[in-house]
């Protein structure tokens, strides 16, 4: 082999030409040359065509639905039941979004919950006189909550301690409270405004729905149009380029917790709701369910990233799941195990899609 | 030239929106160090992916030793022989330097490590590599950038190659490392090993290569330049179309009475650095040279917050700065631009705007609501003045090449404003063409009144672009004073003193 120079192949190289232009021409080229199918791909590449994968996992277990149980499924008010279902489980999905996009897991959302739910309950029948405010309630559920979330969260920040272990503890030492002060008895939440107000209707939809909603709404504005969203994906994504970014990197992951610790109160408000009870088991094993929720819709569970439309889709996609295996009257134990093989499987489609759109 | 070792012809690899490897030759003969130049952006790093298995070329052949070869994985170049050390280090933490180095060929009997084995040709290696200092024992976690890169080194060593492919591997060493990492090149040569070596640097090229490969755009525009006789100012004219390599802004008159924003008084971090003092006044620039390991970025580091200082304080306008405390350095005015661009700068799965925002998002919110069209054309402004390619903010930071990625956590730091800016080797991995921008830019910031120090293990960068020089030797400064009154050897000779005997 010889050594020698090889202008560049085919055309005359213009060496000379500003770099910039070069470059412009290159994109340009290759933006043609693409074409309809680049766009495709670029469209499919962005959070339309994530989206687009859940959209479709939703729809191929509703045609699952209407195809098994053509008089049961496709009514109103079933689909209000699954909303109604799907909703207390998707405000604590919501909260558990933010910290796994924080880069942390929070296990104790159930026994939060539940702990919140007693705890309000408990109020409620020990003060039964005119003077008892359904509000009361609400601020009980949520101060709760908030402190629970608190707690977990200073644990990990300051206390330096995996929130796995953190959130560990919580989830056992929250549910036993809530043993204790309910002396695991099913409170049932006679208070008329409270139900009137969470089990009532707005146009047809329920308020839990709407709550839902609501929740849903201010989180995606939280995590995608605030200072505060963005810090989240910063501390998740790389907690030393943010701390060096100038973040208060522990106070951020505390105030995470503490959203969390909230939205679980959120949550057992609606529980109390629907089901008019407080009770120690309310939220068993949903952490598992809301973890799952949030896996499906995409957010990494190595933090860095996050996607509200994607939890709530995920939510959804459990929540109909749930209600066609009812519907059907499958046994716990086979929901179970059926469920587990779907979450596997919604979890690879999205890695799918996920690696699809760009490698390592 | 003896047989071609490797042989790739027209390689093709589309990105989404990016056409990174556009037809690209290259032919690499057994026993050569062969370079390969580029602009930041142009393809190495892609080109070598292909070659390591790490990427898959959408066309394009890859003739090994005479015979089409198929790279499906990084498992298949290494059966091949072709080992590869890339430009962002993927090492395990948390492992050993021994358990790195025969990570995914571990020595082991039924399942079981030899520990002591391994232990043994792990220090072999690092003995070869000139580094017996090395415990194969420490996590690799503790090591600096550079002892990384030794590791890195140590792994691709480690198995039988014949093709070593190493992506900017100077640019995380001193200029006596990198004479000893040409050393182990020269022993490898003369065994039949080549070398694909890329560099920023020119003057390694001329030193260490025997032929010299550019490409531009993703296109091979010359192969097979002879390294040695091909003038620097044709290779540049190759690589950029302009025909100079760079040039340091001419310094400016500065008020010498001015008082000095940022004073650093008897700073200690035990077992790091002992009582570095300096001031810096604005519009200066104050550089800091040493030997890779002699503790400049705890310095600077410690200066920020980011490390808890010993003893000793830093004030800036006179107010005491909390040690410790990177809030109470930010809300002073001070921004640290760092080392690690991977570790410690970017948030790879966020955007180029995101990413050049972080510090300063209070900026970009109304009462913490960001404003998304003043973020992206802050963002916008800083991709237009850094020339960072793609010219997209909202790409991803990890599609960036590590050029971009270097130009876009500086980015960060010239948009907060501040008055006092750290800069820890901020030009790593910028090609010669961006340089001179990015010197202009820095003594423009000066000139603005901002107080500079930095950080830079090329010591003609430090005298060229600093006013003052400071020179650390094991944590101590051995010498402060005008860059004009000092030149390359007398800095070299300070640097090295001592750690001779
Ligand atoms: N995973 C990816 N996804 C999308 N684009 C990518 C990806 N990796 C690289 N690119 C793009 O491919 C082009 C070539 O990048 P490459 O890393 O090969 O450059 P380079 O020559 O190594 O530059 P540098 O000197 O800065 O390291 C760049 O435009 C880059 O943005
Ligand atoms: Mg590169």
């Amino acid at each position: 082999m010889s050594e020698r120079t090889t202008p560049e192949s085919g055309q005359p190289a213009a060496p000379t030409a500003p770099p910039s232009e070069d470059e412009h021409a290159r994109l340009e080229s290759a933006a043609e040359a693409g074409g309809t199918q680049s766009a495709l791909r670029r469209l499919m590449s962005g959070s339309a065509g994530r989206n687009l994968g859940l959209v479709l996992a939703l729809l191929i277990v509703v045609v699952i639905g209407v195809a098994t149980a053509p008089d049961r499924f496709p009514t109103v008010d079933n689909t209000l039941t699954i909303l109604r279902f799907a909703s207390a489980l998707g405000v604590v999905s919501i909260g558990m979004t933010f910290v796994i996009a924080a880069g942390h897991i929070d296990l104790s959302v159930g026994a939060i919950m539940a702990l919140a739910s007693v705890w309000a309950t408990t109020l409620a029948s020990q003060r039964m006189a005119e003077d008892f405010h359904w509000v009361t309630m609400v601020i009980t559920a949520l101060a709760v909550g908030a402190s629970c979330g608190l707690i977990n969260g200073i644990l990990v920040a300051y206390g330096r301690m995996a929130s796995f272990i953190v959130t560990l503890a919580m989830l056992v030492g929250a549910r036993g409270l809530a043993e204790m002060i309910s002396g695991k008895r099913n409170q049932i939440a006679e208070v008329q405004g409270f139900l009137d107000f969470f089990g009532g209707e707005v146009f047809g939809l329920p308020v839990l729905v709407i709550i839902f909603a609501l929740v849903a709404a201010a989180a995606w504005v939280l995590l995608n149009r605030t200072t505060f969203g963005r810090r989240t994906l910063a501390v998740g994504g790389n907690a030393e380029a943010a701390r060096l970014a100038g973040i208060r990197v522990k106070r951020h992951t505390m105030v995470v917790f503490a959203l969390v610790g909230v939205a679980c109160g959120i949550a057992a408000l609606m529980m109390v709701a629907r089901t008019t009870t407080g009770t120690s088991t309310h939220g068993m094993l949903w952490e598992l369910e809301a973890i799952a929720a949030v896996v499906i819709g995409g957010t990494l569970l190595s933090g860095g990233r996050g996607t509200i439309v994607g939890t709530v889709f995920g939510v959804l996609i459990l929540a109909t799941l749930t209600n066609v295996f009812t519907l059907h009257n499958l046994d716990t134990s086979t929901q179970a195990v059926a469920k587990g093989a779907i979450i596997v499987v919604a979890v690879l489609l999205q890695q799918r899609v996920a690696a699809r759109n760009g490698g390592p | 030239m003896t047989d071609a070792l490797l042989r790739m012809r027209g390689i093709v690899k589309s990105f989404p929106g990016v056409r990174a490897l556009d037809g690209i030759d290259l032919d690499v003969s057994a026993g050569e160090v062969h370079c390969l130049l580029g602009q930041n952006g142009a393809g190495k790093s892609t080109l070598i992916k292909v070659l390591s298995g790490a990427h898959q070329p959408d066309a394009g052949t890859v003739e090994w030793r005479g015979e089409n070869a198929r790279i499906a994985d990084p498992m298949a170049a290494m059966r091949l022989g072709i080992a590869t050390i890339y430009q962002e280090l993927d090492l395990v933490d948390g492992l050993t330097v021994a358990e790195n180095i025969f990570l995914g060929q571990e020595m082991a009997t039924a399942g079981f490590t030899r520990r002591w084995r391994t232990d043994r040709a792990a220090r072999a290696l690092l003995g070869q590599l000139g580094h017996p200092e090395i415990s194969p024992n420490t996590e690799v976690g503790r090591l600096s950038a550079a002892g990384k890169q030794i590791v890195s080194m140590a792994r691709a060593l480690s198995h039988d190659v014949k093709l070593i492919v190493m992506d900017e591997p100077s640019a995380v060493l001193d200029k006596e490392e990198v004479a000893r990492l040409f050393g182990v090149i020269r022993d490898l040569t003369a065994d039949g090993v080549a070398v694909i070596y890329i560099s920023h640097r020119l003057e390694e090229i001329r030193e260490v290569g025997d032929r010299v490969t550019v490409l531009k755009d993703g296109r091979t525009v010359a192969t097979g330049l002879p390294a040695g006789e091909t003038p620097t100012s044709e290779v540049i004219r190759l690589m950029t179309g302009r025909t100079f390599e760079y040039v340091f802004p001419d310094r400016v008159e500065r008020d010498d009475e001015a008082e000095p924003v940022l004073r650093v008084s008897g700073l200690s971090r035990e077992g790091e650095f002992q009582d570095v003092s300096f001031d810096v006044a604005p519009g200066e620039i104050v550089g800091l040279a040493g030997l890779v390991g002699s503790s400049r970025s705890e310095i600077i580091e410690t200066i920020y917050g980011a490390r808890k200082s010993t003893s000793g304080t830093v004030t800036v306008h006179g107010r005491r700065l909390r040690p410790g405390s990177v809030r109470s350095a930010v809300s002073a005015g001070v921004g640290l631009c760092p080392e690690e661009r991977k570790s410690q700068a970017l948030l790879m799965a966020e955007s180029v705007a995101n990413n050049v925002t972080l510090a300063t998002l209070p900026r970009f919110a109304h009462a913490s609501f960001i404003d998304r069209a003043a973020e992206r054309s802050a963002a916008t402004e800083q991709v237009n003045r850094l020339d960072i390619r793609p010219q997209d903010p909202s790409r991803e930071a990890r599609t960036l090449s590590g050029g971009n990625q270097q130009k876009v956590v500086l980015g960060r730091w010239l948009l907060t404003g501040c008055d006092v800016l750290l800069l820890d080797e901020p030009t790593r991995g910028v090609d010669v063409g961006a340089r001179s921008e990015l010197y202009d830019l820095i003594r423009e910031l000066a000139a603005q009144g901002v107080a500079i120090v930095m950080v830079s293990s090329e010591i003609p960068e430090v005298l060229g672009l600093a006013d003052r020089v400071l020179v650390i030797r094991e944590g101590r400064v051995v010498h402060t004073g005008p860059a004009g009154e000092i030149d390359e050897h007398q800095v070299l000779d300070l640097v090295m003193e001592g750690s001779v005997t």
